[in-house]
């Protein structure tokens, strides 16, 4: 009668071979993925501005001393226009906050500037993506909290909840 | 905190590029080829390896996401500015892990994957050496 147990071993494994499929089907694979340009230096550009009558955005303005954000956005971005009212809380917080608008019209950044406020300092075109894809970022909404070297910390993909912001406002407070 | 959690989830969701569209037109690689056939040979192969971050069961050679798009452009750029498609790879995956590939290195992630099917070999063949040869000598319920 010895290791009669072992003829369910194949039964077992199946089951969980079963089980982990019907896992992977009901809760599919993670679709955010997280930049790994983490604590790393922000890439090199020269972004020109993204509308009339505002600033264009350099890497190098981004290691002035002062930690701030850089949020990566877009007026075609239906969320943005929900993070809008958070950004701008920043703002009155003291953050300062640059923007990159991906893919964007003047006059569509414009709009949407008149529409939902400008808490941004600067803002650059990034028109083909190429700061976004260097940032390691793959969406809009998408938030880096930047250090007064320039040296990315944290990235926030999605966006800005009313909850986070003090989390935000300590955290940059944290890295002068 | 479940309600932070719901409302995160629902802007998740919407926060994916696919439910808008920007108004600008493509790239100019994003749908043109390199001149040299050779070097668009080159990026094309690439290309096919690398997974596109919007509609992630496509290769940015498939999909016609804007994004996708953009990082037709940013491979076909670099490779006529000469540099090699290795090169390129490992830029991307230092942004964004080797998810972005679709021919991951042998690692800790992947070595189930390359080493699974030679265990269950082994495994099947352990169990039907067995099974061959308590058939052929005594009964299987021997105490």
């Amino acid at each position: 009668m010895k290791n009669r147990w072992v003829l369910f071993v194949p039964l077992a494994i199946m089951g969980l071979l079963f089980g982990a499929f019907v896992y992977r089907l009901v809760t599919p694979a993670e679709t955010l993925i997280q930049s790994q340009w983490i604590n790393k230096p922000m890439p090199l550009f020269d972004l020109p501005p993204a509308t009339a009558g505002v600033e264009g955005l350099k890497s190098s303005q981004l290691a002035d001393g002062r930690p701030r954000l850089v949020n990566v956005f877009a007026s075609w971005c239906i969320p943005c226009r929900a993070e809008a009212p958070q950004l701008e809380a920043l703002k009155a917080a003291g953050v300062p906050i640059d923007g990159i608008a991906i893919r964007d019209r003047p006059e569509d950044v414009a709009m949407f500037l008149r529409e939902y406020g400008n808490p941004f300092d600067r803002i650059g075109a990034d028109m083909q993506s190429s700061v976004q894809i260097a940032l390691g970022s793959s969406g809009v909404p998408e938030t880096f909290l930047i250090d007064g070297k320039g040296i990315i910390r944290e990235q926030i993909q999605g966006v800005i909840l009313a909850d986070q912001v003090p989390e935000i406002v300590a955290k940059l407070e944290a890295m002068k | 905190m479940s309600l932070r959690l719901i409302l995160l989830c629902l802007f998740g969701a919407l926060a994916l590029p696919l439910a808008a569209q920007d108004r600008l037109p493509p790239a100019p690689y994003a749908y043109q080829q390199l001149k040299d056939p050779a070097q668009e040979a080159r990026a094309k192969a690439l290309m096919e390896e690398l997974r596109c971050l919007v509609c992630q069961g496509q290769s940015i050679a498939d999909s016609d996401a804007p994004l996708a798009g953009d990082m037709r452009h940013e491979v076909r750029s670099k490779i006529a500015a000469g540099e090699s498609p290795a090169e390129i790879k490992t830029w991307l995956v230092a942004r964004y892990g080797n998810w972005v590939s679709y021919d991951p290195p042998f690692d800790t992630a992947t070595a189930f994957l390359w080493l699974g099917p030679l265990f269950f070999l082994a495994l099947g063949g352990w169990l039907a050496f067995g099974r061959f040869r308590r058939g052929e000598g005594d009964a299987e319920d021997a105490p």
